[in-house]
């Protein structure tokens, strides 16, 4: 495979004593989907906080397209095109869709209306609508606060809002759990598309036939730490469930 | 996916839109609103002659200019889910440090000076309030001190620093001019302080409905993990939230001085609470994330109609908290059954 996309190389992160991660590395090559799985608490949520910048590992390096990189806050990955859709959704449940998508990127009024912060509330609402049909987000209406959504719903906007500003990564935080079979397809759908757009997909999920069926790679998380990598078309359910047990090492995976 | 591009395809943006009546109807605003219109239609049919009567209904909008505009303040700070229990006491301080500095710039007595003291008491009003804002702001979004704490704080010290600044005394001497032009003076029959309450009001709508500022506020009440997640500034906005809040009152403190032509340090202990029913009884949740300051008027004028018209029919006026406290009660109840069948989904 080409050159790393991103590169996470002995990343610890202590909670006070707690030791989420310990030495953790992580590999994420252009354009593949590529599933993190491990345990409860195996650290697969720190390590994507560490990785999207909601938090700083204590220590350790990232690597980003080759260059040294330092996450000092969401912002500094947004910038870069690494966005994250959240296993608890965070969206703003009194907002509509199209507020959420573009919230925090709001586009503005021209002229003078928009220097003092007018909203562009029209464009807004066809852009998000545009974003929505071609990521497959069915939604009855575009004015509704998210709230009066459906759980499946919510999550298709959720992870409509993450994929549509994406560049370069996008970090699934189990997109997939308490949705339908008919919205899971959808997502997973969703993840191949994007994918083929050139983007890298991070999947971290619990349902081994999902990651097998989406995924190029496999990195398994076990105590804080990589314990193995596979290719998915090469391992099986068997194999993954092994590596996360701790029944099965990989030497060179740390 | 045939079946969804189907779907999605033939619902285009505007097709999306809810219309316009539905979504009237399903707010909060318009039912305040026409319990408004109700009691105003109630009381008028029963006494025509003194309801709609031109100096009634001048008393009474500027009676309720200067709590219109600390409710306006108090809308956006419960948007975000917290609270301001200290508007009332800020206003007496910048009431009474605005009085005393248009005095002492005049000698003592401000009473016949002219419009460059009364800019100086202005800034001096609107600059002490903002202070207290200020801080509020600070302790909440720096320190992490809930905001209820934080304002009953700030209740008592802006109230105790009034009371030392003259010694427990109201302070007389306001410039004449200020109370004939804009204290007492009318424009076309409309009340000169209410004008400057309504302009207030509409910035206020204007910032809360179509700008980011308002957006912001409606994004950290409802999720404030979700706003910190996307950039926003949640400690930041929430400082500009409660400066906000903190100016008004400064600027309210001024508008009662020039009413009233003395700056008062009593009779504003329940300002905090008259303004937390006006903008919970408008339809702004106090849990945050939802409200309009169109509500809010609404809420403002409810009670002060309520107050007015009883007197006026002959109802002992007693009545008037009562009758306040069981729309209060029946608005929150209405707005918690509402979110509980919605987060049920």
């Amino acid at each position: 495979m080409s050159q790393p996309l991103l590169e996470a190389r002995d990343l610890t992160k202590n909670y006070g004593t707690v030791e989420a991660l310990r030495g953790a590395s992580f590999t994420a090559y252009p354009g593949e989907v590529v599933s993190l799985i491990g345990d409860n608490g195996a650290g697969k949520s720190t390590l994507v906080k560490c990785l999207s910048g909601v938090e700083q590992p204590t220590s350790g390096s990232l690597v980003f397209d080759g260059e040294p990189l330092n996450l000092g806050s969401p912002n500094d990955a947004r910038a870069l095109g690494i966005e994250t859709v959240f296993q608890d959704l965070a969206v703003a449940p009194d907002l509509d869709p199209a507020a959420n998508m573009f919230l925090g990127r709001e586009i503005l009024k021209p002229g003078v209306l928009g220097f003092l912060g007018v909203l562009d509330k029209k464009a807004m609402r066809k852009q998000a609508a545009e974003h929505f049909t071609r990521f497959g987000a069915t939604l009855q209406s575009i004015d509704v606060p998210i709230a009066a959504l459906s759980g499946g719903q919510r999550q298709s906007v959720a992870v409509a809002r993450s994929v549509a500003w994406a560049s370069k990564l996008v970090f699934m935080d189990e997109p997939t759990a308490a949705l339908g079979v008919v919205q899971r397809e959808r997502v997973l759908d969703v993840i191949k598309r994007v994918r083929d757009e050139g983007i890298a997909v991070v999947l971290i999920s619990h349902n081994m036939p999902e990651v097998l069926s989406v995924s190029d790679r496999v990195e398994v998380l076990r105590l804080g730490r990589r314990v193995a990598r596979f290719k998915a078309s090469e391992t099986s359910v068997e194999e993954l469930v092994g590596a996360m047990t701790g029944a099965l090492t990989q030497e060179d995976a740390a | 996916m045939t079946t969804d591009e189907k779907t999605t395809l033939s619902t285009l943006p505007d097709e999306q839109r809810t219309p316009m009546l539905k979504r009237l109807t399903g707010a909060n605003t318009l039912w305040i609103g026409l319990v408004l219109l109700v009691l105003v239609a109630t009381f008028g049919a029963i006494r025509p002659d003194a309801i709609f009567q031109v100096t009634t209904l001048q008393f009474l909008l500027a009676e309720t200019a200067v709590l219109l505009v600390l409710s306006v303040g108090m809308t956006f700070v419960i948007i975000t889910s917290g609270i301001d229990l200290s508007v009332g006491s800020v206003l007496v301080f910048a009431s009474v440090s605005s009085a005393m500095a248009m005095n002492s710039v005049s000698g003592g007595d401000a009473t016949n000076a002219g419009w460059g003291v009364i800019g100086f008491g202005l800034l001096v009003a609107v600059v002490s309030g903002a202070a207290w804002g200020l801080l509020n702001g600070l302790l909440i979004s720096r320190a992490k001190i809930p905001p209820l704490i934080v304002t009953l704080g700030s209740f008592g010290a802006a109230q105790g620093a009034a009371l030392l600044l003259n010694n427990g005394s109201n302070v007389s001497g306001i410039p004449d001019k200020l109370n004939t032009t804009f204290g007492s003076g009318t424009w076309f029959g409309i009340p000169n302080i209410v004008i400057v309450a309504a302009v207030v009001t509409a910035l206020g709508a204007l910032l809360l409905s179509t700008t980011r500022f308002g957006r912001y506020t409606y994004a950290v009440g409802s999720n404030e993990e979700a706003a910190r997640r996307v950039g926003i500034s949640v400690r930041g906005h929430l400082t500009k939230v409660y400066l906000l809040a903190g100016t008004l009152a400064g600027l309210a403190g001024f508008m009662g001085n020039a009413f009233f032509r003395v700056a008062v340090v009593t009779g504003h202990e329940t300002d905090n609470l008259n303004a937390i029913a006006a903008v919970v009884l408008g339809g702004t949740s106090i849990f945050g994330g939802t409200g309009s300051v169109l509500g809010t008027v609404f809420g403002v004028f409810i009670p002060a109609v309520l107050e007015k018209g009883l007197v006026i029919i002959g109802v002992k006026e007693f009545w008037q908290p009562i009758a306040v406290a069981v729309v209060l009660v029946a608005a929150v109840w209405l707005d918690q059954t509402r979110r509980r069948a919605r987060n049920q989904r």
